[in-house]
């Protein structure tokens, strides 16, 4: 099965970055196979856990349904950026401090989709936060915990004001 | 809104100045985890590592005439293709049996298929390649001639003689049966006013770990060692088995397991293909890495809960109990799992059945038979789903038949708190249980009169609400009565190493493992407690059998209650050697001394002596000041294994709220309550998070999630498109609430936490589903999962 590749060049957390990719590469895998960036992670393969969750031009894509080549010209932004970046150290505290999290495996792409949320809206409310991770599958805590972090960094952000 | 600020308690028995024992503080090591710096085992590459993947079968049953893998040799990348009969020469099969468990058998099973496939997904054929792709690439190239062979699918008809025999050397498909008579069951049957038989059904479903399980298996020639990069829940048990099955010592492997992405019983088990894997690192002389698929974990991580139970119970009209009686049907795989069986489960549904209560009269038979599908073990509250849903359900169809409240015919029945110790139907024996207190901290916490006459108020609405209850008991702390007397190599006990570092800091190495749970919080806290010092200067080593003391690892709910105990203990230890190195340098006795927030007091007034920093200087660098003779030991361990009681059972009550749209047949589940006693509670938010983690896996189970199979014995639905999974959206805000009766076993009286939740929660729906829908006459629903469909064919709305 001979695989075409293509030349591709993007940002990645803001390094420019030029590589070859097989055209059936995932961004998820080029990420972590190719840049060694292996807090985006592999759950499902096909779109519904949410645990590749990366960002693709300011917006959260699935990494598993994106490909590599699509990505081409693109700023692909992943957690290890983003929490470099002091972006979201509010939010991941809050997590650490709920215990929003057990096994972690979801959390990279629950927190960027949280973050996406907050983003959006300033104020939401526990069903508006819990429709907006209905996307991304924890095992471990029953969401409960991770609805309360989401929350508690809305209303921090927003002065305290609901 | 709820973070809350750890507030540190108020003192207790187990209370020592600036006690970490009953206080909420964070797990150390989450930021690791929050901002992507994890090593997950499918993060882990190594110089010359190759991937495998497998060619597996696409029939539940058949014999695999012919494998031709020429074409797929010469696909680009591929190292070497393997087969059955190849790996077979280098790793001896395994039998999943117990002594314990009289009767059990099972067949040999070998790391990949050889001459009869008997599941779909069972691995055939092991592509080695450079890649994963480039080993799924040539999978494709491998052709295998087969000859289907009728399976066998159906648990009611497995042992009919025109079924064919899945190993023919064993005679029959009977697995297992138990057969369990106490009491008088008949006499307790003609007594009643009233005797209700139902059958239950439970779904077979999976763990759906979200990462897969990983392995990385280095064989290592020149040093003839094993190294296992693994997933798993109990390091030292699949060190055992890899040496076993390769023909090594145990000391030439070693097994390391740092963050796993989930377990709840997926992770604690032998799979083949990850044996291959292991095998194929010992042929192929270089590190080999499997990480299965999401459609591979749908076909081989174990099933578990594929039950029929018919039922029956006998009730007075005064509410009194007087007889159970159960016949358990439990269809497995081809194989019983190693090395803990699949006889395990339906075993255990035995042994819960009518566990909180009082009547002594029960009859049971339980009995095991092979199937052509993806084996079944142990998964997160073994057994204690189908047992409490079968005993609750029982328990309020009785209530209804007599016109008793629900809550009312519990406190009729259940074992009194005061009657300790006491024992179930089945002889399980209980130490100290708290029903009736549980019970009565759910009526108020949910205010459950207010709840009626709210249900009432909107039944005239057409709007049909449900409240549905759960009395529960939960197996933890397992003694050697669990596997050990069976003959498995798996750990009862378990071991903490502590070790005063130069700096007055101190290590922890203990044998439990985390996967998410909080253990290695749990060990700190009990450590820095029992030693003396803060938080911050403890730091825990798990997940290396190199480098920790032989111990089981995390499951059965055990990490708490005997690892947290075995750190306690040497934490006690190590302050005893240290202040004997402290008496003899400040020339006092050391029974007048104490360690306090990492420093040297005088026990009596807490005045500080002398820090820990200045003590390891001087007993590490200058020894030469010590007195003649003394030598400083800086190191301590204790074991602990519970040896009072088999098993440390906990107790809890659990109440579902949820209402029925009598047009969709849709449930919408609005709350759910909690209220369990594990004891001693180490970190009240970890065991919070833990019951909350396991209610919604029995959340899933009692209305989304089935593995479902055709009469050919293929899956239907194996990806996470079609077997669903509780998302945040369908999930209820769950309130969760304490009794507290410690063990008397351990010094600590920590019990275990991790299954509480799974065990109550589907009976708990189950029962509120019925209750919703007692008024519009629907038939009663008793076969999970309670999908729209069977809602609406219960109302009668559809055939």
């Amino acid at each position: 099965m001979s695989a075409q590749s293509c030349a591709i060049s993007l940002t990645v957390n803001g390094d420019p970055v030029s590589e070859t990719v097989e055209a059936r590469k995932s961004l998820v895998d080029f990420l972590r196979e190719d840049l060694a960036l292996t807090g985006s992670h592999v759950g499902c393969e096909h779109g519904f856990c949410g645990a590749c969750t990366v960002r693709v031009n300011g917006v959260i894509v699935r990494g598993c349904l994106t490909l590599a080549v699509a990505c081409d010209g693109a700023r692909v932004e992943t957690i290890e950026g983003i929490s470099d970046a002091g972006e979201i150290t509010d939010l991941q505290a809050a997590f650490e401090q709920r215990n929003a999290l057990q096994c972690g495996f979801c959390t990279p792409g629950m927190l960027l989709t949280a973050q996406e949320l907050l983003q959006q809206n300033k104020t939401p409310g526990r069903e508006l936060i819990r429709e907006h991770l209905s996307g991304n599958y924890c095992r471990c805590t029953g969401y409960q915990a991770i609805v309360d972090a989401v929350e508690a960094v809305a209303h921090a952000r927003n002065g305290g004001k609901r | 809104m709820k973070i809350a600020a750890d507030n540190p308690s108020a003192l207790t028995a187990l209370d020592r100045p600036n006690s970490y024992i009953g206080r909420s503080v964070p797990r150390p090591n989450l930021a690791r985890l929050t901002q992507g710096r994890a090593r997950f085992v499918s993060d882990v590459t190594l110089p010359r590592m190759a991937h495998v993947a497998f060619v597996r079968s696409p029939h539940a049953h058949a014999a695999i005439k012919k494998i031709e893998s020429t074409q797929a040799a010469k696909a680009p990348g591929v190292i070497a293709i393997v087969t059955g009969q190849d790996l077979a020469k280098i790793m001896t099969p395994w039998v999943g049996v117990l002594t314990h468990l009289k009767g059990l058998k099972s067949a040999p099973q070998y790391p990949l298929a050889v001459g009869r496939a008997r599941w779909q997904g069972e691995a055939v054929v092991a592509v080695v390649a450079r890649t994963r792709a480039q080993a799924e690439d040539a999978c494709e190239l491998v052709e295998i001639e087969y000859e289907e062979l009728k399976p066998v699918t159906d648990p009611e008809t497995a042992l009919d003689p025109k079924t064919p025999i899945i190993h023919p050397e064993l005679g029959d498909n009977l697995t297992f049966e138990r057969v369990h008579t106490a009491g008088d069951p008949d006499k307790g049957f003609k007594d009643a006013d009233a005797v209700i038989e139902t059958t239950f059904v439970f779904g077979r479903h999976t763990g759906v770990t979200n990462e897969p399980r990983a392995i990385v298996a280095d064989w290592n020639p020149s040093e003839q060692r094993l190294t296992a990069y693994h997933g798993t829940q109990a390091p030292h048990m699949m060190q055992n088995l890899f040496a076993k099955h390769l023909g090594l010592q145990e000391h030439q492997v070693r097994v390391v397991t740092k963050d796993v992405g989930g377990s709840f019983g997926i992770k604690v088990h032998t799979y083949a293909d990850e044996m291959a894997t292991v095998a194929l690192s010992k042929l192929l002389k270089r590190p080999i890495k499997f990480v299965a698929d999401r459609i591979e974990s749908f076909v081989t991580d174990i099933h578990a809960r594929d039950h029929r139970v018919k039922a029956k119970i006998g009730v007075k009209k005064d509410g009194t109990i007087t007889a159970w009686e159960i016949d358990d049907l439990t269809g497995i795989g081809p194989y019983s799992v190693y090395p803990r069986t699949s006889g395990i489960e339906a075993n255990q549904v035995v042994n819960l059945v009518g566990g909180p209560y009082t009547c002594p009269n029960y009859r049971a038979r339980a009995r095991v038979v092979f199937q052509n599908k993806n084996v079944m073990c142990q998964y997160r509250a073994v057994g204690h789903p189908i047992a409490t849903a079968v005993t609750e359900g029982l328990v309020e169809l009785a209530a209804a038949k007599i016109g008793m409240d629900p809550l009312e015919i519990r406190r009729r029945n259940l074992i009194p708190d005061d009657a300790h110790p006491s024992q179930g139907p089945s002889g399980i024996k209980f130490e100290a249980l708290s029903h009736h207190a549980a019970l009565a901290h759910l009526d108020a916490m949910m205010d459950y009169s207010a709840l009626r006459a709210e249900q009432s108020r909107l039944r005239e609405k057409g709007v049909y609400r449900g409240i549905g209850f759960a009395q529960f008991i939960e197996v933890t702390n397992p003694s050697a009565a669990f596997y050990g007397v069976g003959g498995a190599k798996i750990s009862a006990q378990d071991g903490a190493t502590v070790r005063l570092d130069a700096t007055g800091a101190v290590f922890c190495h203990t044998g439990v493992s985390e996967q998410g749970q909080g253990a290695e919080a749990v060990i700190a806290q009990c450590l820095a407690t029992s030693f003396g010092v803060s938080l911050d200067r403890v730091r825990v080593i798990m997940g290396d059998t190199d480098n920790t003391p032989y111990g089981g690892g995390t499951w059965a709910s055990r990490a708490a209650g005997i690892g947290g105990e075995a750190a306690w203990q040497a934490g006690k230890a190590l302050r005893q050697n240290v202040l004997a190195v402290a008496g003899s340098i400040l020339q006092a006795k050391p029974e007048t001394l104490d360690i306090r927030n990492g420093a040297v007091v005088d026990a009596g007034n807490g005045t500080e002596r002398i820090g820990l920093d200045e003590v390891a200087r001087i007993a590490y660098f200058r020894p030469d000041t010590l007195p003649p003779g003394f030598q400083a030991e800086l190191m301590a361990t204790r074991h602990y294994v519970p040896r009072k009681w088999p098993f440390a059972f906990t107790n809890g009550i659990q109440a579902s709220y949820l209402e029925v749209d009598t047009d969709s047949g849709f449930v919408t589940l609005l709350k759910h309550w909690c209220i369990e006693d594990c004891g001693t509670i180490i970190n009240p938010q970890l065991v919070d998070e833990q019951i909350r983690g396991g209610v919604v896996q029995g959340l899933g189970a009692a209305l989304f999630e089935h593995c479902k199979y055709d009469e050919r014995g293929q899956l239907l639905n194996g990806n996470m498109a079609d077997y669903l999974v509780p998302m945040a959206m369908e999930m209820p805000d769950i309130t969760v609430g304490h009794v507290v009766t410690p063990t008397a076993d351990s010094e600590l009286g920590a019990k275990g936490a991790g299954e509480a939740g799974t065990a109550g929660a589907p009976g708990a729906v189950m029962n509120a589903i019925n209750d919703a829908l007692r008024p519009l006459g629907a038939k009663l629903l008793t076969d999970m999962p309670f999908t729209p469909g069977k809602v609406l064919q219960a109302l009668g709305r559809v055939p």
